[in-house]
């Protein structure tokens, strides 16, 4: 049979030598990026954070300098509760409303991929774009937002529905944001939820059914538990992405305004790398980044124990 | 269905899921009326208040300005290009190192493999710096360069998603082509990548869209205005036009429009794509 030329047994027969050659051949590009750009770099990044280098003259040893500095900035520190106040506002509301919405889409209505697509839309357009138009909602004066809660609080005679001063004002503009966020990632996560429901089997529901349990019993009982592997994935890439939140920051709310409400950890490492040219600083804002990520994601892992069924 | 069913009312279920499936896909498309609505206001209307939903007459000066203040063409042409050679140089890298994954024997496959997969972990913020520091180094700052070359060089997420679709295509296969007298490489091309288009236009557009959308990196490497690709260019618009919504609008409907007309091309295959590969940037 043709099948026994292909034993990997012996490392010197002619295929192996193909595949060997073949092998080293189609991944070269992928090993020197990861070379170049992720291993390298990150090891760069993490030694650059114990020395001082403005990029234009030597790069000087600094020992815990960086790390000393850190942890008396009192902006960091600032930098770091507002990206944790932006992860704990933006990802749990994401992910109930995108579960509700994939609840929604799974009724499998007719048409229904129109409103699939329809949804999915804010995720595929920019940042940038979406954030200038929310931008322009939120405006204090002229926002349209405005107007609707001047209306309704005269309509309804609610004499506290009045004008917010919105991205203007230190206690809205972090939540503001994160209302415009969650509003772009709900495509996303709703998509991926939506192919967990369909994969929960058909068989559990009507074992739950003759059983007797009502539909949010079923939810409880046969749908969260179902879904909880994607459930974990979602909660996972959710938070990795909200910690590097920086795009909808930039334009919404430059340079952290009002009084840094708005700075997050990535907006003060950009600031430090390419405005203040203060490279290992940055790299030392990076490295804290990294070690919180990594910590986080860690505890999740070791949570998840308890409450992913698989 | 039973969903439909129940308490033997067959209308009233899907009519009030119909209500709020339209409610809320008018919140998620709202933003965008009001963008193109904006974009045709004049400044006068548009600071109206209360504000009309429709312009009372269309202007199509805001375009015509933001052509005029700011290189809107060369922009799209550069965003154009860097994306183009994004999405070749990630399909192209992503597939030969992923077809090598899942089906060659070499030595260092594992290494390699579990090298891909530690990179996943690191966020790219991270290594944002080293990699500007080579770039500069190299003489390519303020170049297109650096928005587009490492995509030549692959990346951990792409590989590992297409290593699994690969591993998905029976075995046979490449060992018949083998025999038949193709070389693993032209398995790749003439067997493998052919069968792999649906996940390979997942991944195209994919690239697309995190290309066109990218923010940062033109930030960092970019410092002439007219070398900068279109999402970037626009936010040097609020800074031209702090106020001046109309003219921000009509550059956020330009720079959308060629991801919406992507997107609803290929909205199918990319969403289904996404839903079961959970593909993330």
């Amino acid at each position: 049979m043709a099948r026994v030329s292909f034993s990997r047994n012996h490392a010197s027969s002619p295929l192996a030598r193909i595949e060997r050659i073949w092998g080293w051949l189609l991944t070269l590009p992928f090993v020197l990026g990861l070379l170049f750009f992720s291993l390298g770099p990150i090891s760069a990044a993490i030694g650059l954070a114990f020395f001082h280098w403005d990029n234009l003259t030597p790069p000087r040893f600094a020992g815990l300098a960086n790390w000393q500095r850190l942890w008396g900035d009192e902006l960091f520190w600032k930098a770091l509760r507002n990206t944790l106040y932006y992860v704990a506002g933006s990802v749990p509301t994401g992910i109930v409303l995108s579960l509700a919405l994939a609840l929604l889409i799974n009724l499998r209505l007719p048409a229904i991929q129109i409103f699939r697509t329809l949804y999915f839309t804010p995720v595929v357009t920019s940042t940038v774009a979406v954030a200038l138009v929310w931008t322009w909602f939120y405006d204090s004066n002229y926002g349209i937002l405005n107007y609707v809660i001047e209306r309704l609080g005269r309509l309804l005679g609610i004499a506290w529905l009045r004008p917010i001063a919105w991205l203007n004002d230190p206690r809205t503009a972090m939540p503001a944001i994160i209302a415009m966020s969650v509003w772009k990632g709900l495509g996303y996560n709703m998509v991926i939820f939506l192919a967990a429901l369909q994969n929960v089997p058909r068989e559990l529901y009507e074992a739950a059914a003759i059983d007797g349990a009502n539909r949010f019993r079923q939810f409880i009982h046969v749908t969260l538990p179902g879904i909880s592997p994607v459930m974990f994935f979602v909660l996972v890439t959710s938070m990795i992405g909200a910690f590097q939140v920086f795009d909808q920051v930039y334009i919404m709310a430059r340079d952290g305004r009002p009084a840094n409400s708005t700075l997050t950890l990535v907006y003060y490492l950009y600031n430090h790398a390419f405005r203040y040219l203060d490279m290992g600083y940055a790299c030392t804002i990076g490295m804290a980044l990294f070690i919180l990520i990594g910590a986080v994601t860690g505890i999740q892992i070791v949570l998840q124990r308890k409450w992913v069924h698989s | 269905m039973k969903t439909l069913g129940r308490n033997g009312n067959k209308w009233l279920w899907p009519a009030l899921a119909y209500t709020c499936l339209t409610l809320i896909a008018l919140l998620m498309i709202f933003p965008f009326l009001w963008m193109i609505s904006t974009s045709f206001k004049s400044m006068e209307e548009a600071f109206r208040y209360p504000p009309n939903m429709f312009p009372e007459h269309w202007h199509f000066e805001n375009y015509r300005l933001l052509t005029k203040t700011l290189p809107v063409g060369r922009f799209f042409v550069n965003s154009i290009k860097i994306t183009s050679l994004n999405v070749i140089g990630v399909l192209l890298s992503c597939s030969m190192a992923a077809f090598a994954l899942a089906r060659l024997n070499f030595p260092g496959r594992t290494l390699l493999f579990a090298a891909a997969l530690i990179t996943l972990m690191i966020p790219w913020q991270t290594t944002l710096i080293p990699v500007f520091i080579l770039f500069q180094k190299l003489g390519w700052k303020d170049s297109h360069y650096p928005l587009w070359v490492p995509a030549f060089f692959g990346g951990g997420f792409a590989v590992f998603f297409l290593r699994q679709f690969f591993l998905s295509v029976p075995r046979d296969l490449y060992e018949a082509a083998l025999v038949d007298g193709l070389t693993p490489g032209g398995v790749l091309f003439r067997i493998y990548l052919p069968l792999a288009k649906p996940a390979l236009t997942t991944l195209g557009v994919f690239t697309f869209i995190t290309s066109w959308n990218d923010l940062l990196s033109p930030l960092i490497y970019i410092d002439t205005l007219e070398k900068m690709p279109l999402t970037a260019g626009l936010s040097f618009l609020q800074t031209q036009y702090s106020s001046n919504w109309p003219i921000m609008m009509a550059g956020a409907v330009v720079s959308i429009i060629p991801i919406l007309v992507i997107f609803y091309i290929s909205q199918k295959v990319f969403v289904e794509g996404i839903a079961t590969s959970g593909l993330k940037g």
